[in-house]
């Protein structure tokens, strides 16, 4: 009671406050719990659904398999499945610090193939599967991995570029990265997907899928450049100067000494920017790719489920919300081991 | 050097190939094509492209001006109610925030679409949370100088609206940044050392007039800064409206691009538009920090 | 004046206070010390309600200081506080920084608020700072205004939490000047601080804390020349030593 008195209850504002609070969550909760659970149908039958006042999980249950693998051959959803285990997997095992060793590296160069062997398929007997056909959760995954694999170095060049005593350097540096950061990422996505195509001899194509992984790349570089241009600022200057004294040549030197304290010290607003950067890939929706967020929307087109779009979108927030927040919390974790 | 001459070797005659013509004379052209909503300005199918493009700029600058200042409110609150000492109020707001920082802005736009359309009721049996505002799933009306609206057949005539779509954006983009802000809000007024509240409250000032004349003034110079940069980003994801229909500036620059093939100028636009705003907001926040350097 | 009746105070696990049993008189002047951790600071704010005792009871000038708000509030306005890191509000002026509570707190109009303010800025010897920011003045002046902005509030009792430790050594003289002369008028004060010859000059009472307890209470000549315990004889031999 104490604890209630001192938690919610002390002073007259504070009161009302409370019971506007507990008066709102208590004409909301319930009645969503309601349309959640307790109504709900979980058949996957569209007229149980539209006859019913509950929400339609049914459609889930019905969907999923599009929703998780897009247009993959269904008889062979094993593959995705397996891809998307194993790219987690990677992910999981780089996230503690006792693996960060340079034989991780090796292990992300296996696991990709492994990758690439499941998706695509040709060898071992497994079938030809062409990537338009790729969708769903792995290609969300793909998207990031590949963004962030490829933004990485670039950012750090465009992060050394930026600080560099070279004016030309210097220049193209601010300019790509103040252009970049300052268009939307859609702008970049319509850019790779109608331009790229006009910068290229005809006849050559560009593959869809590699026109948007690169617009993301470059995308991300730009963002992930500043992060890093913040660690390079947050090195204590003795730390330059040491390394300038030992008489290391420019890369040795950054490689060696200011990097690694760079990247430790940016870590956080690092990750910031990895779980920003797989929210991001849901824009290519608008140019035609199947990430997840588009198989949940195709899969709303079919007549028998039209109209089931709020299950649908929320469907889609759990599982963002999932990655997204075990990607935060490892975040912070890294704020409280400091 | 050798890299840009193939680049642009190859769009040229590419372009040649597909008969586009460089260039923005296009612009002039007779568009064809109607726009769903505009703030202010006239427009109709016999504008030109380049009044059609002006239109999608308003229509952005509409929806971000508001949706920045119901963010900053929202966001304000939020903020303040994540550092309070009730303990609902503030598990609530961090929940708030949690959740809306972890889904990515375009499944919000998406569901707020879908409430919307499909979770609220049609015209006839529309809601009216207060007498003469009407929320239905074709959009909400509400009483302006001109007039009322008034249920006729099957919509609502008089008055002024909001679209669908429009509601979804605005809801979408300020609650989605107001988490953001929130975040913002709290770490500038914890960057307020704790001794400055402890010597207001020895001086006998309440926690309201604590926090109102001492620590909110400190620690405005400390959000600003991150704060401008959410209303860039608030604008920039205004550009997401495309996927839902609502005609902004990209919207219309991608229609355009469609029916006339100038891509490159068309993406030239839009990414000339949207630098000119971003640098607008960067140059006001450096003059800010110059202008409150000093103390 | 004060009244502190068997108060226990613990941060979470770690007891701080100890049943702590003291009285203070109006117009007395009691100086606390003792070695670092003991409680000093934790102990006198408990007097404005800075810290929250667990158990036990303090009574401030008739009022006895629980949750209740009002209380705490009345409380606060007869109390004056200096801080060892000043604390005054960077971005205010010295005259803003002193009318800010009798202008809000006590509802004073502007105009009188000001006059108290450069009345008691005059009192502190710096009457021609008044329109400058904290951060142009040095520590010493800093500490000066901090006083007055405590004493623009016309308290009863003034607390000073070791108000010359963050002070270069040149500058501790005219704080402590200004602190004696507030004795010398009467003012009820209780001052934790290491300078002992300030305690020496101008305390009725030396306490001396250790380990969260009150070890020793005397008179400073006897509590000087003749300490009881052998803690208060370690700290006095540390202390005075150099």
């Amino acid at each position: 009671m104490r604890w209630a008195r001192e938690n919610l209850f002390r002073s007259w504002p504070e009161t009302i406050a409370t019971l506007l609070l507990l008066s709102l969550l208590w004409k909301t909760i319930p009645p969503f719990i309601d349309w959640a659970f307790l109504d709900a149908v979980w058949k996957p039958d569209s007229k149980a659904c539209r006859a019913s006042e509950g929400a339609c999980w049914g459609f889930v249950v019905e969907k999923h398999r599009f929703i998780l693998f897009g247009t993959y051959p269904y008889e062979l959803h094993w593959r995705p499945a397996l891809a998307t285990l194993i790219l987690i997997g990677l992910w999981v095992f780089s996230a503690f610090r006792a693996f960060w060793k340079s034989w991780l590296v090796a292990v992300w160069a296996v696991g990709l193939a492994v990758i690439g062997i499941l998706m695509w398929g040709g060898v071992f007997g497994l079938r030809y599967v062409e990537n338009e056909r790729w969708g769903g959760l792995i290609l969300t995954l793909l998207l990031t991995t590949f963004g962030i694999a490829a933004a990485f170095p670039l950012g750090i060049l465009l992060a050394l570029g930026r600080r560099s005593d070279m004016p030309v350097i210097r220049a193209l540096s601010v300019g790509y990265i103040e252009l970049i950061r300052g268009v939307p990422l859609i702008s970049l996505l319509f850019m790779a997907s109608v331009m790229l195509p006009l910068f290229l001899p005809s006849g050559v194509t560009i593959d869809k899928l590699l026109r948007a992984q690169i617009a993301i790349i470059l995308f991300a570089a730009a963002y992930l450049a500043e992060v890093i241009r913040g660690g390079l600022q947050a090195i204590p200057k003795g730390q330059y100067d040491a390394a300038h004294a030992l008489a290391l040549p420019f890369w040795r030197r950054t490689y060696l000494i200011i990097l690694p304290q760079a990247l430790r010290i940016a870590v956080p607003a690092l990750v910031n920017n990895f779980i920003a950067l797989f929210k991001d890939t849901s824009l290519v929706l608008i140019i035609g790719l199947f990430d997840l967020l588009s198989t949940v929307k195709i899969s709303l087109n079919e007549p028998a489920w039209t109209g089931f779009g709020v299950e649908a979108y929320l469907i889609a927030s759990l599982i963002y919300f999932v990655f997204c927040a075990a990607m935060s919390s490892y975040s912070k974790s890294f704020e409280v081991r400091r | 050097m050798l890299v840009a001459w193939f680049l642009i070797s190859n769009t040229m005659a590419n372009l040649e190939e597909r008969r586009i013509a460089s260039g923005f004379g296009f612009l002039g052209r007779e568009s064809g094509f109607e726009i769903g909503e505009t703030v202010f300005m006239r427009y109709n199918a016999s504008d030109s492209y380049a009044r059609a493009l002006l239109v999608g700029l308003t229509n952005t600058l509409a929806v971000s001006i508001i949706g920045v200042v119901i963010a900053t409110l929202l966001g304000t609150f939020i903020g303040l109610f994540r550092l309070s000492r009730n303990f609902l109020l503030r598990n609530a707001a961090a929940a708030y925030v949690e959740f809306m920082r972890n889904v990515p802005l375009l499944v919000q736009l998406f569901f707020w679409y879908a409430v919307i359309t499909e979770g609220m009721p049609g015209p006839r049996e529309a809601l009216s949370p207060l007498p003469g505002i009407f929320i239905s799933n074709r959009g909400i009306f509400f009483p302006t100088f001109s007039g009322v609206p008034e249920l006729q057949g099957f919509n609502f005539a008089g008055g002024g609206a909001i679209s669908p779509e429009f509601a979804a954006l605005l809801i979408g983009l300020s609650t989605y940044t107001a988490a953001f802000i929130a975040e913002i809000v709290r770490a500038g007024v914890l960057a307020v050392h704790r001794g400055q509240t402890e010597a207001a409250q020895a001086l006998g000032l309440t926690r309201a007039q604590t926090t109102r004349l001492i620590v909110l003034p400190q620690a405005l110079r400390v959000i600003v800064p991150p704060l401008t940069s959410q209303y860039l980003n608030l604008t920039k994801n205004s550009s997401l409206a495309v996927a839902i229909g609502y005609p902004d500036l990209v919207s219309i620059a991608n229609t355009t691009m469609n029916q006339t093939g100038q891509a490159i100028e068309g993406i030239a636009i839009i990414m000339a538009v949207y630098l000119t705003i971003s640098l607008s907001i960067s140059a006001f926040m450096n003059w800010y920090n110059a202008r409150i350097a000093f103390r | 004046m004060i009244e502190m009746v068997k108060v226990n105070k613990y941060f979470a696990a770690f007891h701080v206070l100890k049943d702590i049993d003291l009285s203070v008189a109006r117009g007395e002047k009691v100086v606390v010390c003792g070695p670092s951790g003991s409680g000093k600071s934790t102990l006198i704010r408990l007097v404005n309600r800075l810290e929250e005792h667990q158990s036990g009871k303090v009574i401030v000038d008739g009022v006895e200081l629980t949750d209740d708000v009002k209380k705490i509030d009345r409380v606060r306005r007869e109390v004056g506080m200096v801080f060892q890191s000043f604390n005054l509000f960077p971005h205010l002026t010295v005259l803003e920084n002193l009318t800010l509570a009798p202008y809000w707190v006590k509802r004073v109009p502007k105009k009188e608020a000001e006059e108290t303010a450069m009345h008691f800025l005059a009192r502190v010897r710096i009457p021609e700072q008044a329109h400058k920011y904290p951060s142009q003045l040095s520590g010493g002046q800093q500490q000066r205004v901090a006083i007055a902005r405590a004493l623009c509030m016309k308290p009863k009792l003034m607390l000073f939490d070791e108000p010359t430790s963050a002070l270069d050594p040149e500058m501790i003289k005219e704080v402590l000047d200004v602190m004696v002369e507030l004795a010398r008028e009467g003012m009820t004060m209780i001052v934790v601080t290491h300078e002992m010859g300030f305690a020496r000059t101008v305390a009725d009472r030396v306490i001396f804390m250790d380990e969260g307890r009150i070890v020793e209470a005397a008179p400073p000549a006897e509590f000087f020349s003749a300490p009881r315990t052998d803690r208060a004889k370690l700290f006095l031999s540390q202390v005075l030593g150099h």
